[in-house]
């Protein structure tokens, strides 16, 4: 078999040497009355053609192609250079181990390191670490990280988060002494509502986490929200699930904010049906020592050359085990990894120009909407790249299912979520988008009504 | 010349570009506030794509990976990555919004089924989660499984069991999840033996967790016995699953009375290790557990595939979306490659290789535990006239990746070694041809070890000025 | 810095009497054992410990180490200079490496600890092992 090198011969060779007549004795360790594998129930192997005739049949499944798709909620389509693709895939980035001999690591530690770099630019706060598995992950990982600094043990919660965050905090925490309380929105602006906000800011407080733009689609005024919740030396927690929007709104350290966690994937990562992304962490230099997850940082070797290295390894689980900052330890570097070369192409000029298009994409759509019959945009100002529209006859889900049949990926239907809307679609723009697609949208909604 | 790579910063310069994308073509009319805006763009490098394709090779250049040669490291399972993996994963057809309609993604759901399906007949438990994102993530998600049968039950316990030579990773995890952790020593055959478990066993224990075999690569021969006085006892066997590589085909954890347990589909399952992730830790578990399993979970339907995303008894949600989809791809690409015919080859391979290098080191080096060992071994540096982390930088020199080094805990100077199935004969000859070389150095000329590497890249790295003034970004007009 | 004054703990502490107040630092087998020392987490001033209770964490490159209360008290004084230059605890454990300063509530406890002599059987012990 291709995967196993050995020759018959080369086995018998070994097990002379080993001393056994058979590899059955190797495994005589194992208590014999428990070896009942049902080898006969596993498919037979499939040669390489069979393999790719077997997974073309299983794509073949899926009807999703070919369709002009606004779904966001999460997950972003952009356009992804194929220099990201080719170099990304090289055995030298994607089939190394962790970098812990960095004397022949340099290439993944130099890699990540410049990463790193690019997201505290984008954040505009002071440290990044090398990655977390999502933005939802990410978002738990910060109210550990504010209730471990602060000693306080409640955290609030913006109702605006993805309902998805917000589910992975609240099993992050179940068997932890931490309280989740929800902060509400004020339903006129789709913002976080600042006088439940101010009520619920006390001593006990350790963090206020919101998401912007958020889950509305919203961009919240994270000043007011950072300076609020200040007053009652509570951490500010932006999540940010659309990371393009780091490139055109004001960055999180601009804000005021402490942390920013939240979700890449949008820097040159395939949508995959939903994995592996790249949850991101960027925090304010006091919490370097507390962060979660690998850190690579900058030294020098013994003949002064400056190199690379995972460091402050001490937070994590292989040093402080139980006392550890986090569990975490395979991460998403390969991931990182492509998303510091997405970075690095689309550089300082492309990538804010993607990200103005996004929004001006979604701006146009809700302009042209205005006279609609059949929908109403909820939102019609201040939002990034995601449009709310309330369908005024029928539901979310049947405008949906229309627009489907006419070969349109609409939106997603917030009764998808828990507790959502039947009547809310939640609109997606991207810079893959251009004017006849968005055009194609509109005309496809006002023929559905 | 060794100069190695500036930083792509220091490439960048004023006008230069890299991205090929329109402007976009709607009105530029923006509907949102000046003051919500960015003053001015991040300061992203300007670098054409010409520089940055170079860059990356020349950082590329600097790398080891298992494309390029052995990586003896225990516990990791570094075996190879098959391409043909890489090209089904990156098929148009399969990368799929999260979000698409369940009619348009059945090809993607039924992977997903298929996947469960053969980790279900490998492992002998009952049903699978494919939404953890790492073998730590499992873990975590494992101990909330625990925790959640027993307060169901109304016996909410506080304390799991781990031995001493575990992975960092679970008691960090149990940590997480809420439970106390108390040690439990590995004995002098170094395993857990049925009385060491009982010496710990109290009405307060919710769980022990095992690798299996365990990080000395002994097979944690009583259990059987020791899951039977775990559920006498109310208590539940966790497993962790990193070591699965010298069973498959073999033996079941299922039939060895194993509860729950997480796999790594980057270890075992073939799946590329990135430099460090992603990976995915599926979890399995025991019947009476499969309600616990959290959200969302796919199920057939007649000749449809469902997601089910409420379920009360559910621990919840533990990540966005799927799980590592795309990492799932590969696993199952490479099962259905392997077959039934080649599964139990897999682990006969990783135990014989292994224990080739066993034989041909035992001499040489001091071997603590004595017992049979599976698929890795561990040696220590008793008796040697350098540290293990001289061995393993001067190992480095002649073009090998160490083993793993000071893990386990248990072992003084841990030299941990696991070759894999992957290993040609003639890759082990030549590494236990060099081991001999640089022992032999170790006793002639030590300082050539401590010295070591000089024919890296870079040579040893200063790690405490990177902990004691940690520089964890580059900044305009910085030291660099 | 004159050992003879001090008392020693099981945990490499070293403890000096100052009136109502101890300094408390590790010792010279401690810092060697951790190898250098990249960053000491010290106590806010004014927490109130029982004798055993973690009241500092030094970390090294490759390892964290709890520093005990030796006695009960409350912390006063911290020792500022190792925010900087954390290797003084590897430079001068005894001296300028001293890591907090803390109130007496229980004069007693400070008998349990060992004297010099003591202290350096008891590591003749360790190595021993």
């Amino acid at each position: 078999m291709r995967y196993l090198p050995l020759t018959d011969a080369e086995r018998e060779e070994m097990r002379k040497v080993i001393g056994v007549s058979e590899v059955k004795e190797l495994f005589s360790c194992i208590p014999s009355g428990k070896c009942h594998f049902p080898l006969g129930q596993l498919p037979a192997a499939l040669s390489e053609p069979e393999l790719v005739a077997a997974f073309k049949e299983l794509a073949g499944k899926n009807a999703f192609s070919g369709r002009l798709s606004f779904l966001g909620a999460g997950a972003y389509d952009h356009f992804i250079p194929e220099v990201v693709s080719y170099l990304s895939g090289k055995g030298e980035f994607l089939t190394p181990y962790t970098p812990y001999q960095p004397e022949v690591s340099q290439g993944s530690l130099q890699a990540i390191f410049e990463y790193q770099t690019m997201m505290a630019m984008l954040t505009g706060l002071d440290v990044a670490n090398a990655s977390l598995y999502d933005g939802a992950t990410a978002a738990a990982e910060a109210v550990l990280l504010a209730v471990r600094r602060s000693g306080r043990s409640r955290v609030l919660l913006a109702s605006t988060l993805h309902p998805e965050y917000a589910a992975v905090i609240r099993t992050y925490v179940q068997n932890l002494p931490i309280e989740l309380r929800t902060v509400a929105v004020e339903e006129e602006s789709g913002r976080v509502d600042g006088g439940d906000l101010r009520s619920r800011l006390d001593d006990s407080v350790a963090a206020f986490v919101f998401q912007s733009p958020n889950f509305l689609g919203v961009v919240e005024d994270g000043g007011s929200i950072a300076a609020a919740v200040h007053e009652r030396k509570a951490y500010a927690v932006q999540v940010v699930a659309e990371a393009m929007s780091l490139a055109y709104l004001a960055s999180p350290g601009e804000c005021g904010v402490d942390m920013a966690v939240g979700e890449a994937q949008s820097f040159g990562l395939s949508l995959g049906f939903g994995g592996p992304y790249l949850g991101f962490m960027a925090v304010r230099e006091e919490f370097m020592r507390q962060i979660p997850g690998r850190l690579v940082g900058q030294t020098r070797d013994l003949d002064g050359k400056r190199g690379y290295v995972l460091t402050l390894s001490t937070r994590e689980q292989h040093i402080k085990r139980e006392k550890a900052t986090s569990n975490i330890c395979s991460n998403e570097a390969w991931c990182a990894l492509r998303a510091g070369m997405y970075l690095a192409v689309m550089g300082k000029a492309g990538l804010a120009r993607a990200a103005r298009a996004c929004h001006l994409n979604a701006a146009y759509f809700v302009r042209s909407a205005a006279g609609m019959k059949n929908i109403r945009v909820v939102y019609a100002r201040n939002f990034y790249n995601e449009v709310l529209i309330e369908v005024k006859k029928g539901s979310a889900a049947g405008l949906a299912a229309a627009l489907k049949k006419k070969g349109i990926l609409a939106g997603v239907p917030l009764s998808w979520f828990e507790a959502g809307r039947k009547d809310r679609l939640l609109l997606a723009f991207s810079e893959v988008h251009d004017r006849a697609a968005i055009d194609r949208l509109l005309a496809a909604i006002g023929e559905a009504s | 010349m060794n100069t190695l790579p500036k930083l792509i910063f220091e490439l960048s310069r004023e006008g230069k570009v890299g991205c090929g994308l329109n402007e976009a073509d709607v009105p530029a009319e923006p509907a949102i506030d000046a003051a919500l805006l960015r003053g001015t763009p991040a300061d992203l490098p300007q670098v054409s794509e010409v520089e940055i394709v170079r860059h990356y090779m020349a950082l590329a250049k600097l790398n080891y990976s298992v494309d390029a040669g052995f990586y003896p490291l225990g516990s990791c399972t570094m075996k190879y990555n098959p391409k043909i993996n890489e090209k089904l994963a990156a098929a148009d057809d399969l990368q799929a919004h999260p979000y698409a309609p369940h009619d348009l993604v059945q090809g993607n759901l039924e992977i997903m089924a298929r996947l469960e399906e053969w980790l279900v007949k490998l492992t002998g438990l009952a049903g699978f989660t494919l939404a953890p994102a790492a073998g730590a993530h499992g873990e975590f998600t494992g101990m909330l499984i625990v925790r959640k049968h027993l307060q169901e039950k109304g016996d909410a316990r506080k304390v799991v069991l781990i031995p001493d030579s575990a992975h960092g990773t679970n008691p960090a995890s149990a940590h997480f999840a809420g439970y106390e952790v108390k040690e439990i020593p590995s004995n002098s055959r170094g395993i857990i033996g049925l009385e060491d478990l009982r010496a710990h066993l109290t009405p307060d224990v919710a769980a022990l967790m095992m690798t299996n075999p365990n990080t000395l690569g002994i097979f944690e021969s009583d259990i059987a016995a020791i899951a039977e006085a775990l559920h006498a006892n109310g208590s539940l066997l966790y497993m962790d699953g990193a070591n699965l590589n010298a069973l498959l085909g073999v033996v079941r954890p299922g039939d060895l009375g194993v509860d729950v347990m997480h796999l790594n589909l980057h270890k075992t399952f073939a799946t590329p290790h990135g430099g460090g992730g992603p990976g995915s830790g599926p979890v399995g578990v025991a019947a009476r557990l499969l309600p616990h399993l959290p959200v969302p979970r796919i199920r057939k339907k007649g000749d449809t595939f469902e997601v089910v995303y409420d379920d009360p008894r559910s621990i919840g949600r533990v990540k966005n979306f799927y799980g590592q989809f795309l990492v799932m791809v590969r696993a199952l690409a490479y099962l259905m490659a392997l077959g039934r015919e080649n599964v139990m080859r897999v682990a006969e391979d990783a135990v014989l290789n292994a224990n080739y290098i066993r034989k041909r080191l035992e001499g040489k080096l001091d071997l603590p535990y004595k017992a049979p060992t599976l698929h890795e071994v561990v040696f220590s540096d008793d008796g040697l006239p350098v540290k293990t982390l001289d061995i393993a930088k001067r190992l480095l020199d002649f073009g090998f990746h160490p083993f793993t080094i000071y893990f386990p805990l248990i072992v003084h100077g841990a030299m941990m070694i696991e070759p894999t199935e992957s290993e040609s004969k003639e890759t082990l000859d030549e590494f236990v041809a060099v081991m001999e070389v640089i022992l032999g150095e170790a006793r002639e000329n030590p300082d050539l070890l401590r010295q070591a590497p000089t024919r890296t890249p870079v040579r040893r790295l200063d790690e405490t000025l990177a902990a004691r003034k940690p520089v964890l970004r580059w900044r305009k007009g910085g030291d660099t | 810095m004159a050992q003879e004054n001090l008392l020693f703990s099981k945990d490499h502490e070293w403890v000096r009497s100052e009136g109502g107040t101890v300094v408390v630092g590790v010792t010279d087998y401690a810092q060697h054992e951790l190898g250098d020392v990249v960053y000491v987490d010290l106590p806010a001033a004014g927490k109130e410990l029982r004798k055993g209770d973690p009241a500092a964490n030094i970390e090294s490159v490759k390892a964290v180490s709890d520093v005990y209360a030796p006695v009960s008290g409350k912390i006063t004084e911290v020792n500022p200079k190792l925010n900087a230059t954390p290797e003084l605890v590897n430079q001068d454990p005894f001296g300028e490496g001293w890591i907090f300063k803390m109130s007496v509530t229980q004069a007693s406890e400070l008998s349990e600890l060992m004297d010099l002599r003591k202290y350096e059987e008891y590591l003749k012990g360790i190595a021993g092992e």
